[in-house]
Protein backbone atom coordinates (compact mmCIF):
# COMPACT_ATOMS: atom_id res chain seq x y z
CA UNK A 1 0.00 0.00 0.00
CA UNK A 2 1.58 3.18 -1.30
CA UNK A 3 1.61 5.80 1.67
CA UNK A 4 0.73 9.43 1.55
CA UNK A 5 2.72 11.95 4.42
CA UNK A 6 2.59 15.67 4.09
CA UNK A 7 5.25 16.61 6.72
CA UNK A 8 4.26 19.83 8.74
CA UNK A 9 8.22 21.03 8.63
CA UNK A 10 11.31 20.79 6.82
CA UNK A 11 12.82 19.19 9.08
CA UNK A 12 10.42 16.73 9.65
CA UNK A 13 10.43 15.92 5.52
CA UNK A 14 13.59 15.03 6.28
CA UNK A 15 13.12 12.37 9.04
CA UNK A 16 10.90 11.01 6.53
CA UNK A 17 13.15 10.24 3.49
CA UNK A 18 15.72 9.25 6.12
CA UNK A 19 13.24 6.34 7.11
CA UNK A 20 11.85 5.46 3.79
CA UNK A 21 11.49 5.75 -0.24
CA UNK A 22 9.65 8.92 -0.58
CA UNK A 23 9.20 10.33 -4.15
CA UNK A 24 9.00 13.91 -3.13
CA UNK A 25 5.71 16.01 -4.76
CA UNK A 26 6.57 19.93 -5.29
CA UNK A 27 3.65 21.01 -7.18
CA UNK A 28 3.17 18.21 -8.62
CA UNK A 29 2.13 19.47 -12.44
CA UNK A 30 4.57 17.05 -14.07
CA UNK A 31 3.91 13.88 -11.53
CA UNK A 32 -0.07 14.34 -11.37
CA UNK A 33 -0.17 13.85 -15.01
CA UNK A 34 2.41 11.36 -15.36
CA UNK A 35 0.59 8.67 -12.79
CA UNK A 36 -2.94 10.55 -13.90
CA UNK A 37 -5.94 7.85 -13.82
CA UNK A 38 -9.23 7.89 -14.76
CA UNK A 39 -11.48 11.04 -14.01
CA UNK A 40 -12.67 10.85 -10.06
CA UNK A 41 -10.25 8.60 -8.94
CA UNK A 42 -6.90 9.25 -7.06
CA UNK A 43 -3.66 9.22 -9.26
CA UNK A 44 -2.03 6.12 -9.25
CA UNK A 45 1.26 6.75 -7.80
CA UNK A 46 3.64 3.21 -7.66
CA UNK A 47 5.92 4.91 -4.62
CA UNK A 48 5.08 6.50 -0.92
CA UNK A 49 4.51 10.01 -1.72
CA UNK A 50 5.74 12.95 0.19
CA UNK A 51 3.94 16.10 -0.19
CA UNK A 52 5.80 18.78 0.42
CA UNK A 53 3.87 21.90 -1.15
CA UNK A 54 2.83 23.48 1.96
CA UNK A 55 7.10 23.91 3.45
CA UNK A 56 6.60 28.04 2.90
CA UNK A 57 10.20 28.18 4.55
CA UNK A 58 10.86 26.20 1.30
CA UNK A 59 9.76 29.71 -0.46
CA UNK A 60 12.37 32.13 -0.96
CA UNK A 61 14.38 34.33 -3.02
CA UNK A 62 17.84 35.78 -1.25
CA UNK A 63 20.39 37.87 -2.73
CA UNK A 64 23.74 36.94 -0.82
CA UNK A 65 26.61 38.83 -2.99
CA UNK A 66 27.85 36.74 -4.73
CA UNK A 67 24.56 35.03 -5.74
CA UNK A 68 20.90 34.52 -5.55
CA UNK A 69 19.54 31.50 -3.39
CA UNK A 70 16.19 30.40 -4.33
CA UNK A 71 14.29 28.33 -2.41
CA UNK A 72 12.83 24.79 -3.45
CA UNK A 73 9.55 25.75 -3.56
CA UNK A 74 9.39 29.01 -5.23
CA UNK A 75 6.98 28.83 -8.03
CA UNK A 76 7.96 29.70 -11.90
CA UNK A 77 5.38 32.77 -11.46
CA UNK A 78 7.02 34.26 -8.24
CA UNK A 79 10.58 34.13 -10.08
CA UNK A 80 8.85 35.95 -13.25
CA UNK A 81 8.00 39.03 -10.55
CA UNK A 82 11.05 39.07 -9.12
CA UNK A 83 13.54 42.01 -10.15
CA UNK A 84 16.59 39.85 -9.10
CA UNK A 85 15.98 37.00 -11.26
CA UNK A 86 17.94 37.18 -13.92
CA UNK A 87 16.50 38.28 -17.34
CA UNK A 88 17.05 34.81 -19.43
CA UNK A 89 15.56 32.97 -16.52
CA UNK A 90 12.75 34.96 -16.83
CA UNK A 91 12.45 34.76 -20.66
CA UNK A 92 12.41 31.56 -19.90
CA UNK A 93 9.97 31.33 -17.08
CA UNK A 94 7.33 32.95 -19.62
CA UNK A 95 7.72 30.31 -21.83
CA UNK A 96 6.56 27.10 -19.70
CA UNK A 97 3.09 26.03 -19.66
CA UNK A 98 0.51 29.03 -18.59
CA UNK A 99 -0.37 31.44 -15.47
CA UNK A 100 -1.65 28.39 -13.89
CA UNK A 101 0.79 25.67 -13.95
CA UNK A 102 3.60 28.53 -13.29
CA UNK A 103 2.18 29.32 -10.13
CA UNK A 104 2.44 26.03 -9.02
CA UNK A 105 5.19 24.34 -10.77
CA UNK A 106 9.25 24.78 -9.40
CA UNK A 107 12.67 24.86 -10.73
CA UNK A 108 13.46 22.03 -8.18
CA UNK A 109 10.57 19.87 -9.28
CA UNK A 110 11.83 20.64 -13.31
CA UNK A 111 15.18 19.30 -11.65
CA UNK A 112 14.00 16.11 -9.95
CA UNK A 113 11.91 15.23 -12.91
CA UNK A 114 14.59 15.78 -15.14
CA UNK A 115 13.08 15.66 -18.17
CA UNK A 116 15.79 16.44 -21.32
CA UNK A 117 13.02 18.58 -22.64
CA UNK A 118 12.66 20.74 -19.49
CA UNK A 119 13.34 24.68 -20.35
CA UNK A 120 13.46 25.59 -16.51
CA UNK A 121 16.52 23.06 -16.68
CA UNK A 122 18.05 24.15 -19.60
CA UNK A 123 18.13 27.83 -18.11
CA UNK A 124 20.16 26.68 -15.17
CA UNK A 125 22.77 25.03 -17.33
CA UNK A 126 23.54 28.13 -19.08
CA UNK A 127 23.57 30.14 -15.47
CA UNK A 128 26.34 27.56 -14.42
CA UNK A 129 23.08 26.91 -11.23
CA UNK A 130 24.58 24.88 -8.26
CA UNK A 131 22.18 22.59 -6.42
CA UNK A 132 22.26 22.73 -2.42
CA UNK A 133 20.84 19.01 -2.10
CA UNK A 134 20.02 17.87 1.84
CA UNK A 135 19.53 14.89 3.99
CA UNK A 136 19.35 14.08 7.47
CA UNK A 137 22.32 15.80 8.96
CA UNK A 138 24.30 16.52 6.40
CA UNK A 139 24.38 18.73 3.08
CA UNK A 140 26.44 18.55 -0.46
CA UNK A 141 26.57 21.72 -3.25
CA UNK A 142 26.71 20.53 -6.94
CA UNK A 143 26.54 21.94 -10.18
CA UNK A 144 23.23 20.82 -12.26
CA UNK A 145 25.70 19.15 -14.67
CA UNK A 146 26.64 16.69 -12.40
CA UNK A 147 22.85 15.95 -10.63
CA UNK A 148 21.42 15.59 -13.85
CA UNK A 149 22.79 11.91 -15.71
CA UNK A 150 19.32 11.32 -18.08
CA UNK A 151 15.77 11.28 -18.76
CA UNK A 152 13.93 11.47 -15.49
CA UNK A 153 17.46 10.03 -13.75
CA UNK A 154 19.71 12.27 -10.80
CA UNK A 155 22.24 11.27 -8.57
CA UNK A 156 19.97 12.56 -5.80
CA UNK A 157 19.73 9.18 -3.38
CA UNK A 158 16.33 8.47 -1.54
CA UNK A 159 17.10 9.97 1.71
CA UNK A 160 18.34 13.35 -0.34
CA UNK A 161 16.24 16.58 -1.41
CA UNK A 162 17.08 19.37 -3.67
CA UNK A 163 16.65 22.39 -0.77
CA UNK A 164 17.93 25.31 -3.08
CA UNK A 165 19.44 26.54 -6.34
CA UNK A 166 21.91 28.77 -6.37
CA UNK A 167 22.66 31.61 -10.11
CA UNK A 168 26.32 32.93 -9.90
CA UNK A 169 25.65 36.34 -10.32
CA UNK A 170 26.82 37.51 -14.06
CA UNK A 171 26.55 39.99 -16.27
CA UNK A 172 25.93 39.34 -19.58
CA UNK A 173 25.74 42.13 -22.99
CA UNK A 174 23.31 39.79 -24.58
CA UNK A 175 21.25 36.69 -23.39
CA UNK A 176 18.50 34.14 -25.03
CA UNK A 177 16.42 32.11 -24.50
CA UNK A 178 14.44 30.62 -27.54
CA UNK A 179 12.17 27.56 -27.84
CA UNK A 180 10.05 25.97 -30.16
CA UNK A 181 6.68 24.00 -29.36
CA UNK A 182 3.13 23.70 -31.28
CA UNK A 183 1.77 26.18 -29.25
CA UNK A 184 2.54 29.52 -27.66
CA UNK A 185 1.84 28.07 -23.89
CA UNK A 186 1.75 25.34 -22.45
CA UNK A 187 3.74 23.09 -25.18
CA UNK A 188 6.64 20.94 -24.34
CA UNK A 189 9.80 21.87 -26.30
CA UNK A 190 10.56 20.01 -29.27
CA UNK A 191 14.05 21.78 -29.54
CA UNK A 192 14.95 24.59 -26.88
CA UNK A 193 17.97 27.02 -26.81
CA UNK A 194 19.60 29.39 -24.40
CA UNK A 195 22.58 31.40 -25.42
CA UNK A 196 24.58 34.47 -23.31
CA UNK A 197 26.96 36.34 -24.18
CA UNK A 198 29.50 38.64 -22.83
CA UNK A 199 31.63 41.10 -25.07
CA UNK A 200 33.73 43.89 -24.20
CA UNK A 201 35.20 46.17 -27.34
CA UNK A 202 34.81 43.66 -29.49
CA UNK A 203 36.48 40.71 -27.21
CA UNK A 204 34.28 38.03 -26.67
CA UNK A 205 34.90 37.31 -22.75
CA UNK A 206 32.11 34.94 -21.55
CA UNK A 207 29.96 32.66 -24.37
CA UNK A 208 27.76 29.75 -23.60
CA UNK A 209 25.52 27.72 -25.31
CA UNK A 210 22.50 25.03 -24.21
CA UNK A 211 20.54 23.29 -26.08
CA UNK A 212 17.28 21.44 -24.96
CA UNK A 213 15.27 18.36 -25.97
CA UNK A 214 18.15 16.94 -28.30
CA UNK A 215 19.96 14.54 -26.31
CA UNK A 216 19.36 12.46 -22.84
CA UNK A 217 20.39 15.47 -20.87
CA UNK A 218 20.76 19.59 -21.56
CA UNK A 219 24.25 19.28 -23.90
CA UNK A 220 26.44 22.37 -22.78
CA UNK A 221 30.07 22.22 -24.18
CA UNK A 222 32.09 24.28 -21.78
CA UNK A 223 35.53 23.46 -24.08
CA UNK A 224 34.34 24.43 -26.83
CA UNK A 225 32.81 27.46 -25.67
CA UNK A 226 36.24 27.66 -23.52
CA UNK A 227 38.05 27.67 -26.65
CA UNK A 228 36.94 31.39 -28.42
CA UNK A 229 37.20 33.13 -24.94
CA UNK A 230 39.36 36.29 -25.72
CA UNK A 231 38.90 36.37 -29.52
CA UNK A 232 37.18 38.89 -31.59
CA UNK A 233 33.83 38.84 -32.64
CA UNK A 234 34.49 38.37 -36.23
CA UNK A 235 37.54 35.36 -35.11
CA UNK A 236 34.39 33.65 -33.30
CA UNK A 237 32.05 34.14 -36.29
CA UNK A 238 34.19 32.83 -39.17
CA UNK A 239 34.88 30.04 -36.85
CA UNK A 240 30.79 29.19 -37.06
CA UNK A 241 31.14 25.74 -39.80
CA UNK A 242 33.83 24.55 -36.66
CA UNK A 243 31.77 25.19 -33.94
CA UNK A 244 28.84 23.76 -35.18
CA UNK A 245 30.65 20.51 -35.86
CA UNK A 246 31.64 20.49 -32.59
CA UNK A 247 28.19 20.31 -31.67
CA UNK A 248 27.56 17.22 -33.91
CA UNK A 249 28.24 14.10 -31.82
CA UNK A 250 26.32 15.83 -29.26
CA UNK A 251 23.03 16.43 -30.88
CA UNK A 252 21.66 13.26 -30.78
CA UNK A 253 17.74 14.08 -31.02
CA UNK A 254 15.32 10.85 -31.13
CA UNK A 255 11.61 11.09 -32.84
CA UNK A 256 8.62 10.98 -30.86
CA UNK A 257 5.24 12.53 -30.71
CA UNK A 258 6.27 16.29 -30.59
CA UNK A 259 8.47 16.05 -33.29
CA UNK A 260 11.65 14.09 -35.28
CA UNK A 261 15.13 13.98 -35.52
CA UNK A 262 15.71 15.39 -38.55
CA UNK A 263 13.33 18.51 -37.87
CA UNK A 264 14.98 18.77 -34.31
CA UNK A 265 18.95 18.79 -35.69
CA UNK A 266 18.26 20.92 -38.34
CA UNK A 267 16.45 24.19 -35.82
CA UNK A 268 19.04 22.92 -33.26
CA UNK A 269 22.12 23.68 -35.34
CA UNK A 270 20.44 27.10 -36.69
CA UNK A 271 20.02 28.20 -32.89
CA UNK A 272 23.29 27.82 -32.85
CA UNK A 273 24.48 29.48 -35.72
CA UNK A 274 22.24 32.13 -35.68
CA UNK A 275 23.31 32.78 -31.96
CA UNK A 276 26.57 33.23 -32.93
CA UNK A 277 25.97 35.23 -36.02
CA UNK A 278 23.88 37.85 -33.73
CA UNK A 279 25.85 37.57 -30.27
CA UNK A 280 26.68 41.63 -30.56
CA UNK A 281 23.47 42.80 -31.77
CA UNK A 282 20.05 43.41 -29.65
CA UNK A 283 17.48 41.17 -30.55
CA UNK B 1 -7.76 8.81 4.15
CA UNK B 2 -6.59 11.64 5.36
CA UNK B 3 -8.25 14.73 6.87
CA UNK B 4 -7.92 18.06 4.96
CA UNK B 5 -9.17 21.69 5.95
CA UNK B 6 -9.10 24.32 3.28
CA UNK B 7 -11.08 27.90 3.26
CA UNK B 8 -13.44 27.63 -0.10
CA UNK B 9 -15.31 30.61 -1.06
CA UNK B 10 -15.00 32.36 2.37
CA UNK B 11 -16.15 28.94 4.31
CA UNK B 12 -13.91 26.35 6.05
CA UNK B 13 -14.02 23.10 4.78
CA UNK B 14 -12.92 19.97 5.99
CA UNK B 15 -12.74 17.14 3.55
CA UNK B 16 -11.63 13.41 4.52
CA UNK B 17 -10.49 11.87 1.00
CA UNK B 18 -7.27 10.36 -0.22
CA UNK B 19 -4.16 12.85 -0.33
CA UNK B 20 -3.85 12.02 -4.31
CA UNK B 21 -7.39 13.13 -5.14
CA UNK B 22 -7.14 15.24 -7.71
CA UNK B 23 -8.50 18.44 -6.16
CA UNK B 24 -10.90 19.05 -9.47
CA UNK B 25 -12.44 15.54 -8.13
CA UNK B 26 -13.21 17.00 -4.90
CA UNK B 27 -14.35 20.12 -5.75
CA UNK B 28 -16.49 18.70 -8.23
CA UNK B 29 -17.56 15.23 -6.91
CA UNK B 30 -17.30 15.54 -3.12
CA UNK B 31 -18.56 19.27 -2.63
CA UNK B 32 -21.05 19.22 -5.99
CA UNK B 33 -19.37 22.37 -7.23
CA UNK B 34 -19.48 21.65 -10.95
CA UNK B 35 -18.21 25.27 -12.00
CA UNK B 36 -14.55 24.20 -13.04
CA UNK B 37 -14.76 22.11 -15.75
CA UNK B 38 -11.97 19.17 -16.61
CA UNK B 39 -10.73 19.40 -20.44
CA UNK B 40 -8.00 17.57 -20.62
CA UNK B 41 -6.92 16.50 -17.12
CA UNK B 42 -3.56 17.44 -18.00
CA UNK B 43 -3.13 21.08 -17.61
CA UNK B 44 -3.52 22.26 -21.16
CA UNK B 45 -6.84 23.48 -21.10
CA UNK B 46 -7.35 25.98 -18.15
CA UNK B 47 -10.94 24.87 -17.65
CA UNK B 48 -10.50 23.83 -14.09
CA UNK B 49 -8.85 26.81 -13.03
CA UNK B 50 -9.32 28.11 -9.53
CA UNK B 51 -7.63 30.79 -7.22
CA UNK B 52 -5.47 29.60 -4.51
CA UNK B 53 -4.18 32.38 -2.18
CA UNK B 54 -5.47 34.93 -4.86
CA UNK B 55 -3.56 33.47 -7.53
CA UNK B 56 -4.67 31.31 -10.87
CA UNK B 57 -4.05 27.26 -10.58
CA UNK B 58 -4.86 24.57 -12.96
CA UNK B 59 -7.06 22.43 -10.42
CA UNK B 60 -6.52 19.01 -12.32
CA UNK B 61 -3.17 19.02 -11.42
CA UNK B 62 -3.53 20.03 -7.74
CA UNK B 63 -3.46 16.93 -5.39
CA UNK B 64 -5.84 17.31 -2.32
CA UNK B 65 -2.61 17.65 -0.14
CA UNK B 66 -1.40 20.77 -1.43
CA UNK B 67 -4.47 22.62 -0.58
CA UNK B 68 -3.80 22.27 3.17
CA UNK B 69 -4.66 25.41 4.84
CA UNK B 70 -5.15 26.75 1.81
CA UNK B 71 -7.30 29.52 0.44
CA UNK B 72 -9.71 28.93 -2.55
CA UNK B 73 -12.08 30.53 -4.45
CA UNK B 74 -13.52 28.80 -7.14
CA UNK B 75 -16.42 30.15 -9.81
CA UNK B 76 -18.95 29.18 -7.77
CA UNK B 77 -17.28 32.12 -5.27
CA UNK B 78 -16.63 34.66 -7.87
CA UNK B 79 -19.63 34.93 -9.17
CA UNK B 80 -20.78 36.58 -6.22
CA UNK B 81 -18.31 39.84 -6.85
CA UNK B 82 -19.21 42.98 -8.72
CA UNK B 83 -16.02 41.97 -11.14
CA UNK B 84 -17.53 38.83 -11.94
CA UNK B 85 -20.48 40.76 -13.27
CA UNK B 86 -18.75 43.42 -15.19
CA UNK B 87 -16.75 40.14 -17.02
CA UNK B 88 -20.21 38.19 -17.21
CA UNK B 89 -21.77 41.41 -18.98
CA UNK B 90 -18.56 41.56 -21.29
CA UNK B 91 -18.61 37.98 -22.41
CA UNK B 92 -22.37 38.36 -23.33
CA UNK B 93 -21.96 41.39 -25.37
CA UNK B 94 -18.74 40.17 -27.35
CA UNK B 95 -20.23 36.82 -28.05
CA UNK B 96 -17.62 35.03 -25.86
CA UNK B 97 -19.25 32.47 -24.94
CA UNK B 98 -20.52 29.62 -27.17
CA UNK B 99 -20.79 26.07 -26.25
CA UNK B 100 -19.29 27.39 -22.56
CA UNK B 101 -16.99 24.67 -21.39
CA UNK B 102 -13.79 26.79 -21.55
CA UNK B 103 -16.04 29.82 -20.25
CA UNK B 104 -15.59 29.13 -16.37
CA UNK B 105 -11.47 28.63 -16.81
CA UNK B 106 -11.47 32.09 -19.46
CA UNK B 107 -13.23 34.35 -16.55
CA UNK B 108 -11.32 33.14 -13.89
CA UNK B 109 -8.09 33.82 -15.62
CA UNK B 110 -9.00 37.24 -16.67
CA UNK B 111 -9.43 38.03 -13.51
CA UNK B 112 -6.06 36.80 -12.24
CA UNK B 113 -4.81 39.45 -15.25
CA UNK B 114 -7.04 42.49 -14.49
CA UNK B 115 -6.11 41.97 -10.66
CA UNK B 116 -3.06 42.42 -10.97
CA UNK B 117 -3.06 44.81 -14.47
CA UNK B 118 -6.95 46.83 -14.48
CA UNK B 119 -5.47 48.13 -17.92
CA UNK B 120 -3.72 46.00 -20.30
CA UNK B 121 -2.81 45.61 -23.75
CA UNK B 122 -4.27 43.61 -26.02
CA UNK B 123 -0.64 41.44 -25.95
CA UNK B 124 -1.05 41.20 -22.29
CA UNK B 125 -4.48 39.82 -22.52
CA UNK B 126 -2.93 37.25 -24.77
CA UNK B 127 -0.69 35.75 -22.64
CA UNK B 128 -2.51 35.82 -19.62
CA UNK B 129 -4.71 33.65 -21.68
CA UNK B 130 -2.40 31.25 -23.19
CA UNK B 131 -3.23 28.69 -20.79
CA UNK B 132 -6.98 28.47 -21.66
CA UNK B 133 -8.44 26.53 -24.70
CA UNK B 134 -11.84 27.14 -26.42
CA UNK B 135 -12.34 25.36 -29.62
CA UNK B 136 -15.54 27.56 -30.60
CA UNK B 137 -14.96 31.41 -30.67
CA UNK B 138 -11.64 31.40 -31.89
CA UNK B 139 -10.81 33.46 -29.04
CA UNK B 140 -11.03 37.27 -30.55
CA UNK B 141 -14.47 38.06 -28.84
CA UNK B 142 -12.92 36.21 -25.90
CA UNK B 143 -10.10 38.95 -26.04
CA UNK B 144 -12.69 41.67 -26.95
CA UNK B 145 -14.73 40.78 -23.48
CA UNK B 146 -11.62 40.88 -21.50
CA UNK B 147 -10.85 44.43 -23.33
CA UNK B 148 -14.07 45.62 -22.55
CA UNK B 149 -14.47 44.40 -19.04
CA UNK B 150 -11.35 46.63 -18.18
CA UNK B 151 -12.85 49.32 -19.25
CA UNK B 152 -16.52 49.42 -18.27
CA UNK B 153 -15.45 47.89 -14.65
CA UNK B 154 -12.58 51.03 -14.34
CA UNK B 155 -12.43 51.60 -10.81
CA UNK B 156 -12.87 48.30 -9.50
CA UNK B 157 -9.53 46.49 -10.22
Amino acid sequence: MVKHVIPKTYEEALDHLSEGTFKVLAGGTDLMVKNRSWSETPARFKQDILYIHNLEELRYIEDRGDYLAIGALTDYETLLRHEAVPQVLKDCMLEIAGPGIRKVGTLAGNIGNASPAADGVLTLYLLDAKLVIEQKGSAREALIDDVIVGPGKTTLSNEEIIKEIRLPKTRFTKTRFLKVGGRKADAISKVAFAGAVTIEDGVVKDLRMALGAINVTVVRLRDVEKRHIGETISAVQDNIVSIKNAYVPHIKPIDDQRSNRVYRKRVAFNMIEDFITTMHTQD
Amino acid sequence: MAKVTFTLNGETVTVDEPLNMRFLDILRKELGLTGSKEGCGEGECGACSVFMDGWLVNSCLLPLASVEGRDIMTIEGYRETKRYKVLENAFVEEGAVQCGICTPGMVMAAENLLNRNPSPSEEEIRIALAGNLCRCTGYEMIFKAVKRASKEGEGLW
